[in-house]
């Protein structure tokens, strides 16, 4: 769906971005990730031409990007940026259907799709007439989310979009996003300096740094199969954490133990990650957990201390 | 108090049709001006916060305009745009180009730049992004800058009245010239009032809410009041006469001025207000025929203009002498003896000539009367003793004023041990003899015409008896002075500075006019 190559940015002297090549497959969640600086937002921006390249070329849909006007070229392609940017004179109607009325959507087409959109972020109607300053930080986001979807488009570009965000605020919103039908579809390139959240939300992850990329993989591969020391020493900290993350229960299930119990029935999927399986193993106090994996109906109920268990034994079999 | 008040309705309601043409003039040469600074500012203003590095330039010359006095900015303009409504128009609009151009500029630029960005983003182009984004956004700063041109040039066109542009200065220069407080009142509280009256507007729109209502809403409204406004003003060119006249604010109200040519000669002329600081210029470049001058002024001469003989004497004899606060004669007693050291020394060629010298050569005030005391005898080095207090001197703001005091200073120097300080430049009448009244000068030249006929105010049937002789009149405004005012008139220099109206020589010869009368039937005759 895209395509960058080559693709370099000089600020005078400087090296923005050097020399970057990645594809993102259609509907795929692609984080950028990286400290401040690294040139992750410079290369959002080349791609809806916020930015021009000094080299290199970007291809979307296949077809470069270039060969339309930017503003044809912006209206196709949704934008989510960190501190909203929603326009303070426009109600949130109005800031919603801005990319509509510059394709000139007629009145009644306009009207529901904004009605579709408030309903699938939880926005009330009552909140169409009012401007954005009158909205919390979480509201805000979701209409500046529903402005970027508005006209449908098959990619979303999004800026560090919780990254204005109270901590628990900031998660919540996360989940609503990643539950979206909406956004399921999408094709997304994000730029993140959260771990966490590149880790929650993508299907590749590209770590940059000095306007390169040090790793474009999955986030098991940056995990257990680090290109070099800065992935291992980036991810450090927060290390144990994000290898629940990465592991689907589905990956250690030739591993783990196989007990059913007869009667039960499972309507859990193994495709389940393990941070989720014991979050809510903790959660709601269980014993154990039956699991299904959808692949051939089997059916295996674990226990807490099975699971870490069976872990820590996939963790050390990959590091070897 | 109470009195007074009355007199002010009772002027006020007396010239209400000159004070509705005034108004009207005033808020026309207004918006005129506004209007047009608005269509150039706005746009400049924008460009320069969209090239940054135009800004400094382009608002460092709006600033430097900003800073020239505005009576010298409307005298640079007269050889360029003539008198009249044109040049006002184009100063006014100078002054007001600099909260325009820094208010859109500032306001342009203080959009967040995030916000541009999103609108970029959603595919805005530069248009769009201009007028739906960033120009809403800046709109209460640009407005905001537009109420601040509106109140600057409220106030700045009362001084349209010194170049013939009319307006409420009309009044508020006439009445200052004329010690005319109602007058005064007559144009300031109108023009206050209309500086009150549209920023209170303005900021009634700057206040509708810009969101709901959108900047075309907006910007709709705020044109039609600014242009319905500007309507209001049609340049007085529907005048068709022969000649054009040009007096000052301060002629117009005297009896031996602009209220005599009509009563005792029945002069109907088409008439300008215009500052004495301009008009004679004007009428060496024709764009006035007759001019209301006075009789020793350099400038005569150097324009080569003839005084029309006041064959029905409206103008009585304005022989000049030091007036001095009786305080001060005390204070200082050497000081009569001094001051009159000069009386009788200058006479009207003499004045006409020295005037001549500062006025169209432009040799300094301090230096002509240096020069002439020397050629007198009279000059001494300063004593600079200093020890026995400080005389002040005070002066009108024309060249033969700035003289003489020049002279009373050199002479205080160099005969007693006072110090002397000058504050030349009273503008006008009023406010050297307000000063003199109320102890802030000691002294200065007065006329006795000027003493009789604005400061005495004296009825017809007393000035008609003294107006031949210029003795009788000295007299008579010597005695006046010391009981109301305790000033006294020293001995006369010698020269009388009368009125006089005057037309350049050539057009006079042309047209075969020597006396008012002449002018008269001229221009009665069709």
């Amino acid at each position: 769906m895209i395509k960058v190559e080559n693709l370099s940015k000089n600020f005078g002297a400087v090296n923005a971005v050097d020399d970057i090549s990645f594809d993102v497959a259609e509907g795929e969640k692609l984080i950028l990730l990286g400290t401040s600086g690294c040139g992750k937002t410079t290369t959002l921006k080349m791609i809806n031409r916020l930015i021009e390249p000094t080299a290199g070329k970007i291809k979307v849909n296949g077809e470069s990007i270039d060969q339309q006007s930017p503003e044809q070229l912006r209206r196709g392609i949704g934008y989510v940026l960190q501190n909203t940017g929603l326009f303070p004179h426009y109600t949130v109607a109005e800031n919603i259907a801005v990319v509509a009325q510059l394709l000139r959507w007629d009145k009644k087409r306009i009207a529901d799709r904004i009605h579709e959109l408030m309903q699938k972020l939880h926005l009330p109607a009552g909140y169409l007439d009012v401007y954005p300053n009158q909205l919390s930080g979480g509201q805000q986001q979701r209409v500046g989310l529903a402005r970027a979807l508005m006209a449908d488009p098959p990619v979303l570009l999004m800026d560090e979009p919780f990254g204005a965000l109270d901590p628990v605020t900031r998660f919540k919103i996360r989940k609503e996003f990643k539950d979206l039908d909406e956004l399921k579809r999408k094709t997304i390139v994000m730029v993140t300096h959260d771990v966490q959240e590149a880790f929650d939300l993508a299907d590749r992850i590209c770590l940059m740094d000095k306007g390169r990329i040090v790793q474009n993989g999955t986030p098991a591969e940056l995990l257990f199969k680090p290109a070099d020391d800065f992935v291992i020493e980036f991810l450090k900290e927060q290390r144990l954490q994000l290898e629940f993350k990465a592991v689907c229960v589905s990956d250690l299930w030739e591993m783990l133990p196989s007990i059913s119990l007869k009667e039960q029935t499972a309507n859990i999927s193994s495709h389940i990650t393990v941070w989720e399986a014991l979050e809510i193993l903790t959660a709601q106090h269980k014993k154990a957990l039956s699991v299904i994996r959808p692949e051939n109906k089997e059916i295996k109920t674990i226990t807490f201390d099975q699971l870490m268990h069976t872990f820590y034994q996939y963790q050390n079999n990959k590091t070897v | 108090m109470k009195e007074g008040q009355q007199n002010l309705i009772d002027f006020m309601r007396q010239e209400s049709d000159k004070i509705l043409a005034q108004v009207i003039t005033h808020i026309g040469l207004t918006f005129t001006s506004l209007i047009i600074a608005i269509l150039i500012g706005l746009p400049l203003g924008i460009l320069i916060a969209r090239h940054k590095p135009l800004a400094v330039p382009v608002l460092g010359f709006a600033g430097i305009i900003q800073t020239i006095p505005s009576i010298a900015l409307l005298g640079f303009l007269i050889p360029i745009l003539g008198i009249g409504a044109k040049p006002a128009i184009f100063a006014l609009f100078l002054y007001a180009l600099l909260p325009i151009i820094r208010n859109a500029y500032t306001g342009i630029t203080e959009v967040d730049p995030v916000i541009t960005e999103a609108a970029k983003a959603m595919g805005m182009t530069y248009w769009q992004i201009l007028f739906k984004v960033e120009f809403p956004l800046a709109m209460p700063v640009i407005l905001a800058g537009i109420r601040t041109a509106t109140v600057i040039n409220v106030g700045v066109a009362t001084l349209a009245s010194l170049i013939a542009a009319g307006g409420l200065g009309e009044f508020i220069f006439g009445g200052i010239s004329l010690n005319n407080t109602n007058m005064i009142l007559a144009g300031a509280i109108p023009s206050a009032l209309l500086a009150i009256i549209f920023d209170f507007l303005l900021s009634r729109v700057q206040h509708i809410n810009f969101k709901k209502a959108r900047i075309g809403r907006v910007t709709t409204s705020v044109a039609v009041i600014i242009a319905g406004l500007a309507l209001f003003y049609l340049i007085p060119s529907a005048y068709a006469g022969k000649l054009t006249a040009g007096f000052t604010p301060e002629f117009m109200g005297r009896r031996d001025g602009d209220l005599g040519l009509r009563e005792k000669y029945g002069l109907k002329i088409h008439t300008v207000v215009i500052s004495d600081a301009i008009m004679y210029k004007a009428a060496f470049e024709k764009h006035l025929d007759v001019i209301s001058g006075y009789s020793t002024d350099g400038r005569l001469k150097a324009f080569d203009l003839v005084v029309l003989k006041d064959d029905k004497h409206i103008f009585p004899p304005y022989y000049a002498a030091p007036i001095v606060s009786d305080g001060a004669l005390k204070q200082f007693p050497q000081l009569e003896k001094t001051l009159n050291m000069l009386s009788g020394k200058i006479t009207d060629s003499i004045m006409t000539e020295l005037n001549y010298r500062v006025d169209y050569l432009h040799q300094s005030p301090e230096k002509v009367a240096q020069d002439f005391l020397i050629a007198k005898q009279l000059y001494q080095q300063p004593r600079n003793a200093n020890n026995q207090g400080t005389v002040r001197i005070g002066s009108k703001i024309f060249g033969e004023q700035y003289i003489l005091a020049a002279m009373y200073a050199m002479l205080i120097k160099g005969y007693t041990n006072y110090n002397v300080s000058t504050k030349t430049g009273l503008g006008g009448t009023k406010i050297c003899f307000d000063a003199l009244i109320n102890n802030q000068i000691d002294v200065y030249p007065e006329y006795t015409g000027t003493g009789l006929l604005v400061m005495l105010q004296a009825p017809p049937q007393i000035t008609d008896t003294l107006v031949l002789d210029k003795q009788k009149v000295y007299n008579y405004v010597k005695q006046q002075f010391k009981t109301k005012y305790a000033i006294s008139w020293l001995i006369p220099i010698g020269f009388n500075n009368a009125y006089a109206l005057m037309m350049r020589k050539k057009q006079a010869e042309s047209l075969n006019i020597k006396t008012i009368s002449d002018l008269t039937r001229y221009l009665e005759s069709k």
